[in-house]
């Protein structure tokens, strides 16, 4: 809150409703958007849950976003833990919009075994993995490795994106694959002649869709889980971002439902005011 | 002290100098539209909210390196230069959609096509910027 209140300039962001699924869109470069999700969750055999996670998201350049995640979780009727942090990179290959585009991500994750922000589901992650008590989960540490190739397109105001994925926990663990996908189009493609904050427009609908896919010898469906989530999100003159988006769970081995929230602000120029605040430039 | 002035003269001719040339630079793209964007039409032309809408969009987007006039800053070119007033509506929504990414505009294929059409209508309502006496001599 701090660093919105020295930072005030901002853009109002045209951001996609995808919590799990990322199109080809980066940051624009300064631009520093924060971000905070939840992810309430049920569990079946256990106590239900709320992950929750921070997001800093940096544009380097206009090919290049960087993001440092901080996740936590709290288990009903157990406890609320730190689960580690990430720090993501998303580079953008081609120089010109293509039908398709692809977006090379990579991924080190320092988490323990107490994570439950489900911002990607891989390999054999099922719900019953879910049930060991945080305070012996945690003790579990994963230094993990992720690669995604991200494809995405934009055809007459729709978005479609791909997201193909493969992880590598570097405790000698087989890759584990997973996939994301996610269509969504603004409720409007016209902006209007006056700034409004329930104007069609501002609001982005669509559908995500992610689940394992086994490991390097397991691959394949089996003993996988998979859910479908309406997504929606709301750009708000005021340059914050709403998002919701209720999940379902499609098979036995998934969470029967996740709820979803997250909400963002962008602010630009913050690479300029903090070369400013350190080099002295004007 | 006039050292340190002559310097500071120097690094600001310099400065600017560069300025100019990454000006140019980014100016170069749109002679790079394909024929085909630089013949689309724009199909706003004529929409009476499209100049206003188009506005809303560009503070919104765009002010922050273009200047709230569009008479540019040091991060982006003027777009009330003869390059940008002279090119066609379809070559000024080539660069829109593709960016100048390796000269830090970004893509902004992220905004539905109408709503750059918007903005093109927007920027070639700026005009040119009036010459002042010295250039019109010049």
């Amino acid at each position: 809150m701090a660093t919105l209140a020295v930072f005030p300039g901002s853009s109002r962001a045209q951001e996609s409703p995808y919590i799990v699924t990322y199109d080809h869109y980066l940051e624009e470069p300064g631009n520093l958007e924060i971000e905070y999700f939840s992810t309430f969750g049920t569990q079946r055999g256990g106590n239900d849950f709320h992950a929750f996670w921070t997001e800093l998201e940096y544009g380097a350049t206009a090919w290049w976003t960087t993001e440092l995640y901080l996740d936590g979780q709290t288990t009903f009727h157990d406890s609320t833990v730190f689960t580690g942090l990430r720090f993501e990179n998303r580079i953008r290959p081609l120089k010109r919009e293509h039908f398709i585009n692809p977006v090379l991500y990579f991924e080190y994750e320092k988490k323990n075994g107490a994570d439950k922000i489900l911002k990607e589901v891989e390999g054999h992650d099922v719900e019953s993995g879910f049930l060991v008590p945080n305070a012996e989960a945690r003790k579990e540490h994963i230094d993990e490795l992720e690669f995604k190739l991200i494809l995405s397109s934009t055809v007459k105001g729709w978005n479609f994106a791909e997201n193909i994925i493969a992880a590598k926990n570097l405790s000698n663990q087989p890759w584990e694959f997973g996939y994301a996908l996610g269509a969504s189009r603004p409720l409007a493609l016209k902006a209007s002649a006056k700034r409004c904050s329930l104007c069609r427009e501002n609001f982005v609908a669509g559908v995500e869709m992610y689940g394992g896919l086994g490991d390097r010898y397991s691959f394949g469906l089996n003993n996988t889980s998979h859910y479908v989530a309406p997504v929606v999100a709301w750009n708000l003159p005021s340059d914050w971002t709403l998002r919701l988006s209720p999940g379902f769970g499609l098979n036995g081995n998934s969470h029967a439902f996740l709820l979803r929230w997250g909400v963002s602000r962008e602010i630009s120029g913050f690479g300029s005011a903090m070369s400013r605040l350190f080099r002295g430039r004007p | 002290m006039a050292a340190l002035l002559g310097a500071s003269c120097v690094f600001a001719q310099r400065e600017k100098a560069d300025a100019h040339k990454a000006d140019a630079l980014v100016y170069a793209e749109l002679a790079k539209a394909p024929d085909k964007a630089r013949a689309k039409r724009n199909p706003l032309e004529n929409d009476r909210d499209a100049v206003a809408a188009g506005q809303n969009l560009f503070e919104q987007h765009c002010s922050q390196c273009h200047g709230n006039a569009g008479n540019g800053t040091q991060k982006a070119p003027s777009l009330r230069a003869d390059e940008v007033q002279n090119a066609t509506p379809g070559a000024i929504f080539w660069i829109l959609t593709n960016g100048v990414v390796r000269r830090g505009m970004p893509f902004w294929s992220k905004l539905p096509e109408p709503q750059r059409w918007q903005l093109v209508t927007f920027i070639k309502s700026l005009g040119a910027v009036p010459k002042t006496p010295d250039e019109q001599r010049d």
